[in-house]
Parts: C-alpha cells; structure tokens; sequence
C-alpha cells in the first residue's frame, strides 16, 4: 500500500521536474504579485511593514490556486487517470500521494521564498521562522482545498477560471490565522494559538481532502 | 394488527420520495397551505414586530430591522445546510430528486443571504456607523456563503450534461457546510462589532418577550415561506427534469383540456 504511495509521488515529482517551467510558473507569479504591490499601494517603508503579512498570503494563496489546474488534467486527458482509477490501490491514497508531490513542488519552495519576500515588507528578521511555521501548516491546507476544486472541474474545459470562485470561499479561515500568526509575531507576541489552529486546519483537510477529491475525480470521469 | 413493521414503512417514505409524480402531488398540496400560512404570520409578525413591541432602550426604533434580519440569516445558513444534506443524499443514494431539491434550494439560500447581507449592512450604520466592517468575522463569512452558493450555481452551469452537474456539484456542497458553523460562532471566537448570538445560547434567549414573540413568529413565518417558494419551485424543476415522460405529458394534456 505504502509503496505505491512511494511510486505515484516519485513519478509525480519526476514528471514535475521534466517540465520545471510549470513548476516554476507559480512561484515566479508569487513574486511578481508580492513586487507589483508596492507599485499599486505605496512604496512607504511603515505602510509595506504593515501590509506585508497581507501581501505574502494572498499572493501565496493565489500561485497555490495557479499551480493545481494541472494537477489531474493531464492525466485524465491521456487516460492514466482511469488506470488509477481501476487500479488496486484505493484512489483516496493515490489522490493523497498526487497532492503531496505538488505540495512538494508548489509549497516547499514557497517556504524558501517567503522570508525573502517578507524581508524585503520590512518584517523583523525575528518573526521569520513563524512566518515560515505558519506557511508550512498552511500550505497542506491549501493544496487540498485546490485539488478538490482540480478534481470537481477536470472534465471541463475552461476549468482554471472556474477553481478560484469554487475554492477562495473556503479558505477564509487559512488567510484569518495565517496572518494572524505573522502578525503577532511580527509584533514580538506569541503565535502558539494561531500556528495551532492552522495545524487542526491541516488535519482535518488531510484526513477528509483526499476521500471527497477521490469521490469527484471519480464522479467527473465515470 | 398491522404486519408490516415500522422500519420497512419508513424504508417505503423514504422510496416514495424518489418518485416524481408523488413528490410533485404532495408539493402541489402542500404550497397553497404555506403560502396562507406564511402570509398570516408574516402580517402578524410585521405588526406586532413593527408596531406594538417596544422600542429598544439603546437603539431606539432602529433595531425594529432585527424582524428581517435574523430570519433571512437563519434561512441563508438553514439553507446551505438543507442544500447539502439534499445534495448528499443525492449524490449517496443515486436519489435524482434530492438533487432537485438542492438546485431549488440554491437561488432561494443566496437571496436570502444577500438579504441578511443588506439588511445587515442598514442596521450597522445607526448601530455602528458604519454599512461594512471588514474586520468583523460574521460579515466576512456571510459574504463567503454568498460566494458559495453563487460558486455551487456556476459550477452547475459549466457542465452540459444535468446528472454530472447534480453529483459534481453536490461534492462542493457538502464541503462547503463546513462554513456553516464558522459563521455560527464567528461572533463567540472572534468578538468584534456583531453581537453575540441572541436566541441559540447558554441561559436562554438574551431578548425581553415583548420582542421575542414577534421574533418568533417572523421566524416561523419567514420559514414557511421559503418551504412554499421551495414548493412551486419543485414543481417546476421536476416538469423539467421528467418532461420526456408520459405521466408529465398526461398532465399537460388534462390542463390543456
């Protein structure tokens, strides 16, 4: 069981490492929106330190929604889907090793990236390790929440414009505690609170995500 | 005295109620009742509410708005759920009606939240004074279950064929439910300007009976009346739905006669 688990994410990362520049698009669209902001607001040092827990989630929010349109298209388009699907593993497990390949590719870079952005916001360098705790708890929550939006619109053909509208409603409680954490730690206040409901987030979205994404990419494609 | 066992009589409900001649009879006798019904309680409410109950001691007249408000609320969320577990057990049990009845619930649960919306937003202005707080949790997740049903309908839409719509969509629905209680308890997790809840709490309802009263009967009044506009729109959805058949045909034939 375990092993095909190993199979499907060594696959996915390999095929996610063939075409680097899918991989790369978001997290290059990431920095782009957090660098367009102070273009659009204002560049003053006081206004950037306090939008700048604002700014890292949305557009962290918005390259994660970007990255996971492909994440069971092309493999429903050449049929691999349908051979999961009849496979002997159970599909809630293949589902749950896909979306972690893509958190590997999408979500762990965002971590890395992340403190760069929020230096340049002007946020304490003593508030980067919860910003980057908070992302990593935070990530998981939003892959799953974009597979299943990946997984309601895969039989249809503009389904990319269609996720966001599907998804963003749900992940008003992430971006709440989200910032919520950066921002007390940007003011030297404790995080544990935030950081830990971010985590239960994450529980409940890894242990129910990837049975109701396997119920739609299954309902989309029967 | 009576052979057949209760288990297997509610087993035969629950098989009737996947049947659309029955439902669409049972909803045809039913409508007219509601919307008496409904009506009654909604003038009654009204005027007790607007005219005879007490003005608030801090608000004054203003929160008079509360008759309108706290009922479309109720319905907006009672809605999301009602559509849910419709869509649920449509999506469980292969039930084609169910789905009917979650795509009628649909638009009916997204005016009722942009009512509770804007109803919400006149009363913060003397109470606040201000129409719209983004900083309030309760209004943010309003907004969210707003953008859910429009999300579910949209969803719908996208697909040609109405049996993938019915089971795609019904996944979004039940996901979405889990907004439901977030929006509940916003206003106890979260204290910013909405109050904190007035009916549902510990120690009972926090409103003197002069205004309860009428609270009560807006609110029963305000739910029958969704039932009756969920009552014609049924009958409508299922002609649509069983157009091709010959009982629908029959029927057009008798009302043409």
């Amino acid at each position: 069981m375990l092993d095909v688990l190993r199979q499907i994410l060594l696959r996915d990362l390999r095929l996610a490492f063939r075409r680097w520049s899918e991989v790369a698009t978001p997290l290059i669209f990431f920095v782009i929106i957090a660098s367009l902001f102070p273009l659009a607001a204002s560049p003053d040092e006081a206004q950037l330190r306090s939008t700048g827990a604002a700014v890292i989630w949305m557009s962290a929010l918005l390259s994660s929604l970007l990255a996971l349109d492909g994440l069971f298209r092309a493999d429903s388009e050449d049929g691999s889907m349908e051979q999961l699907i009849l496979g002997p593993a159970p599909l809630g497990l293949v589902v749950l090793a896909k979306i972690v390949a893509h958190w590997a590719v999408s979500g762990v870079p965002l971590l890395v990236l992340a403190p760069l952005v929020a230096m340049s916001f002007y946020l304490p360098l003593t508030a980067l390790p919860e910003l980057v705790a908070a992302l990593a708890l935070a990530t998981p929550t939003l892959s799953v929440l974009a597979a299943i939006g990946a997984a309601l619109t895969v039989s249809l053909r503009a389904g990319g414009t269609i996720i966001g509208l599907l998804i963003l409603p749900l992940t008003g409680p992430v971006l709440i505690f989200g910032t919520r954490a950066t921002e007390l730690a940007a003011l030297g206040e404790p995080v544990a609170g935030p950081l830990y409901l971010l985590a239960s987030l994450a529980v409940l979205a890894i242990s129910l995500g990837p049975l109701i994404t396997a119920a739609a990419v299954r309902t989309a494609l029967e | 005295m009576n052979a057949v066992p209760m288990r297997s009589r509610l087993w035969r409900a629950f098989h009737q109620l996947g049947s659309p001649p029955y439902v669409y009879r049972i909803a045809g006798r039913l409508a007219p009742w509601l919307g008496v019904a409904s009506c009654v309680l909604l003038a009654v409410g009204a005027f007790w509410g607007l005219v005879l109950a007490p003005p608030d001691y801090l608000q004054g007249n203003s929160f008079r708005i509360i008759y309108i408000h706290v009922p479309s609320a109720y319905l907006s969320m009672g809605g999301y759920v009602l559509m849910a577990v419709a869509a649920g057990i449509g999506y469980i049990w292969r039930m084609k009606l169910a789905h009917g009845v979650a795509v009628c619930v649909a638009p009916l649960g997204a005016w009722f939240t942009a009512l509770a919306l804007v109803t919400g937003s006149i009363w913060g202005k003397p109470t606040w004074g201000t129409y719209w707080e983004w900083g309030d949790a309760r209004l943010m997740f309003e907004l969210l279950l707003l953008f859910l049903y429009i999300g579910y309908m949209v969803l719908r839409m996208s697909f040609d064929e109405r049996e993938k719509a019915d089971r795609v969509s019904a996944l979004l629905a039940v996901v979405g439910v889990v907004n439901v209680p977030i929006i509940h308890y916003s206003v106890e997790w979260w204290t910013t300007l909405h109050q904190g809840p007035t009916l549902i709490r510990e120690g009972g309802p926090s409103i003197t009976m002069d205004m309860l009263i009428p609270l009560l009967i807006m609110l029963a009044g305000f739910s029958l009346f969704f039932g009756w506009l969920l009552c014609k729109r049924l009958q409508g959805e299922i002609l649509r739905r069983e157009s091709r058949t010959r009982w629908v045909r029959n029927l057009a034939v008798e009302a043409a006669a």
